[in-house]
Parts: structure tokens; C-alpha cells; sequence
């Protein structure tokens, strides 16, 4: 239905002759924007809701009562439904920890939680595909929980800054929200992703449009293509600086993905995107010292490498 | 009254501050606005999402900016 309004209004209101590069650049720029905004208006609204039952200070007490294992597989899926900011990363950071959440288990949430994210989710799903969504959404939990047991293990407590064990904690009780706060908050929460988030869609689904109608066929399986074994460390590498343009980018990497872009690649793309952020290092580096930092955005990266290649090979 | 404002510092925790002053002027009452932005004072509170709103003492809110209408709601 939404193709065939959006069919109607570049063909027959705009006059724009379809099989044309124009006309389907077009066609192709307002079916996707227009179906990705009611994605992402109806999906973060829902999500908020839920999110409105899991606040950190909760999620907090459900994990202190875990261990390996166990832990993090729990951790890894309250990232998902946890609300977490990267500016809040230091208060969540020590609130874990000096409640006896053990190290790993903090670090698969702090993995999970950015990384499988409904606003990325919701871009893959619209523009690749449920299955690859929902791809995503499995090898970024394993990723989660894999990199915090092999953090866990490697017992790196003491390079944790030491006024972190110092801290005085007090536990905050947070009142019970009603329903029709919870709506608020949801109703809030969705406006305001939005109005930071609309313009990076707009833009990523116009460049992704320019290169579906413009760049040629294969112009891109020599470079990004499943035999180019460096594809998936660049790809890595290229995502890191990105952070937060989730939004933005995978209309983009879809149309690379038409033009020969492996879709393992993609997806060790996007999970770097997401993951692995430099602001976030950077205040990251006030609870961590630089040996445990540098440990975890290494496990990460070999983590979401494995992943590209493993989907490179297999699909 | 004493309201303290959590937060690290960030756009968000702003909003609040400044919102929680708004509320203030529109429902007349008078109270002692602090922000607070050091890690100890805010873990203090147990609050691990900012920004979080303190009403003498006691936290109301975290993780989100309430417009001063919802803040007039809260103030005693």
C-alpha cells in the first residue's frame, strides 16, 4: 500500500517516467523514509513502555544475585530493555559493580545494552528484513555474553579505578509508575529520539537513494565482497568513528549491499557502530584504567570480526 | 525545600535544571535549587540513570527530564 502511494506520487503527480534513474531515485526515497518513520514512531514507543518496568536501579538488583554464566546471558538480554545512555555509563558502572554484580557480568550489559538497540533493530529490519534483524539481534547478544565471560575470566578487578570501590552507595527507592506516567514517558521518549534522530534517516535514505539509482551494479563486490578478506577489518574500523548515526547508516550500507557490499561485512559494520564508541571510551576511561579499556574494546572488535566472517562464509 | 538536580553534566540534565526552576516561578514557591554533577554525591543517592531530581532528600525521578508541569506535581 505504501509502495503504491508512494508509486502514485512520483509517477502520476510528479510526472517522473518510472525505470528512470530520477524516477526510481525517487520513487525509492519516499517509500523508504515514509516507511521507516512509522517503524520508528510505533516500535520506540512500544519499546519505552517496556523499558518504563526495567529501570537500571531494578535491573541492578536482578543481576546482583547472578553469576557467570547465568549472569550474563541475563545481562545481556536486560541491555536490551534497559534504557541506557552513554552519559549515564559511570553512575551504571558503579552502581553494578558496588552492588556485587561481578566484572563480566557488568561488561556483557554495558555490550548488549547499546549495541542491541530497538533504533538499529528497527533500520535492519526495514531495510533488510526481519531474519536479517533478527540475525543481528543473536550474534550481538552471543557477542555480549562471550566478551563478558572471557572478560570475567581474566579476573581484571584491580584495573578498575580504586575510587570506584570506595564509593558509598545508597539505594534509591524509585516509586512504582502508573500507567498513565508510563504512556507519558513513552510518548516523551519517542519525540525525542525522533527529533535527534529524523534528520540522519532523511539524509542516510537520500544518499542510499542517490547510490540504488546512480552508482553502477557490483561496483562494490571487488572491494566489499565476501572474497575480500580485509573487508571485514575495514568495515570494523570505519564504524568506530560513527557512533550513534545507527539511524543514518544502514540505508546507506543497504545500498552498498545492492551494489556487492557481503552482508557479514554489514553486519560487523553496524555492531561496531554501535558498540564500540569513542565518547563512550572516553568516559568509560573515569571508571576503567586504560589496560582494562584497551582489554574490552579488543575482545569486542575480535567478537564482531568473528561474527562478519562467519556470515560471510555462510550466507 | 532543597531540590538537587543530579547529573553529570550533560544537555539532558540542563533541560532539568532549568525546567525545575520553571516550576518554582509558576507554582510561587520558594525552595534551594543545587546542582549536583560529582560521581560520589550522586551515587549517594543510588540513582544510576541521570538525570534524577531530589526533593529534600529523597529521589523522585531518574532517567528522564519532567517537564515543570510534572515537577509542580512533586514539589511539597
Amino acid at each position: 500500500m505504501l509502495k503504491s502511494a508512494a508509486d502514485y506520487l512520483v509517477f502520476d503527480l510528479f510526472k517522473l517516467v518510472p525505470g528512470t534513474r530520477a524516477g526510481e531515485a525517487l520513487d525509492f526515497f519516499i517509500y523508504d523514509t515514509v516507511k521507516i518513520f512509522l517503524l520508528l514512531a510505533t516500535i520506540i514507543y512500544v519499546v519505552a513502555v517496556i523499558r518504563s518496568w526495567f529501570p537500571p536501579e531494578k535491573t541492578k538488583r536482578i543481576l546482583s544475585h547472578n553469576r557467570e554464566y547465568v549472569g550474563n546471558i541475563m545481562a545481556a538480554l536486560l541491555g536490551i530493555v534497559t534504557p541506557f545512555c552513554s552519559c549515564s555509563a559511570v553512575p551504571l558502572f558503579i552502581g553494578f559493580v558496588e552492588s556485587g554484580v561481578p566484572l563480566g557480568v557488568t561488561f556483557s550489559f554495558l555490550i548488549s545494552s547499546p549495541m542491541v538497540n530497538e533504533v538499529a533493530l528497527i533500520m535492519l529490519w526495514g531495510m533488510f528484513g526481519w531474519k536479517i534483524a533478527l540475525i543481528y539481534i543473536g550474534s550481538g547478544l552471543l557477542v555480549a555474553i562471550v566478551a563478558g565471560i572471557v572478560i570475567g575470566r581474566l579476573k581484571m578487578e584491580r584495573y578498575v579505578q580504586d575510587y570506584v570501590w570506595e564509593m558509598q552507595v545508597g539505594s534509591a527507592e524509585i516509586a512504582e509508575q502508573s500507567w498513565s506516567e508510563r504512556f507519558e514517558y513513552a510518548r516523551d521518549y519517542t519525540l525525542d529520539l525522533l527529533k535527534k534522530i529524523w534528520i540522519y534517516v532523511v539524509v542516510g535514505v537520500g544518499i542510499g537513494a542517490f547510490i540504488h539509482g546512480y552508482v553502477p551494479q557490483d561496483f562494490l563486490v571487488r572491494w566489499a565482497g565476501r572474497d575480500n578478506p580485509f573487508a571485514v577489518p575495514i568495515a570494523v574500523a570505519l564504524g568506530v568513528p560513527l557512533y550513534s548515526n545507527a539511524a543514518g547508516v544502514i540505508p546507506i550500507v543497504q545500498a552498498l549491499t545492492a551494489k556487492g557490499m557481503a552482508i557479514g561485512t554489514v553486519l560487523a559494520f553496524m555492531m561496531a557502530v554501535t558498540a564500540l564508541s569513542l565518547p563512550e571510551a572516553v568516559i568509560l576511561s573515569k571508571v576503567l584504567k586504560k589496560p582494562l579499556l584497551a582489554t574490552f574494546f579488543g575482545i569486542v572488535a575480535t567478537a564482531i570480526m568473528i561474527v562478519g566472517y562467519l556470515f560471510n562464509a555462510i550466507l | 525545600m532543597k531540590i538537587e538536580v543530579l547529573g553529570t553534566g550533560c544537555a539532558k540534565c540542563k533541560t532539568l535544571y532549568d525546567n525545575t526552576k520553571k516550576a518554582l516561578e509558576e507554582s510561587g514557591k520558594t525552595a534551594e535549587i543545587v546542582k549536583i554533577e560529582d560521581i560520589p554525591s550522586i551515587m549517594k543517592y543510588g540513582v544510576m540513570s541521570t538525570p534524577a531530581l531530589v526533593i529534600d532528600g529523597q529521589v523522585k525521578f531518574s532517567g528522564k527530564v519532567a517537564s515543570s508541569g510534572e515537577i509542580a506535581k512533586l514539589l511539597p
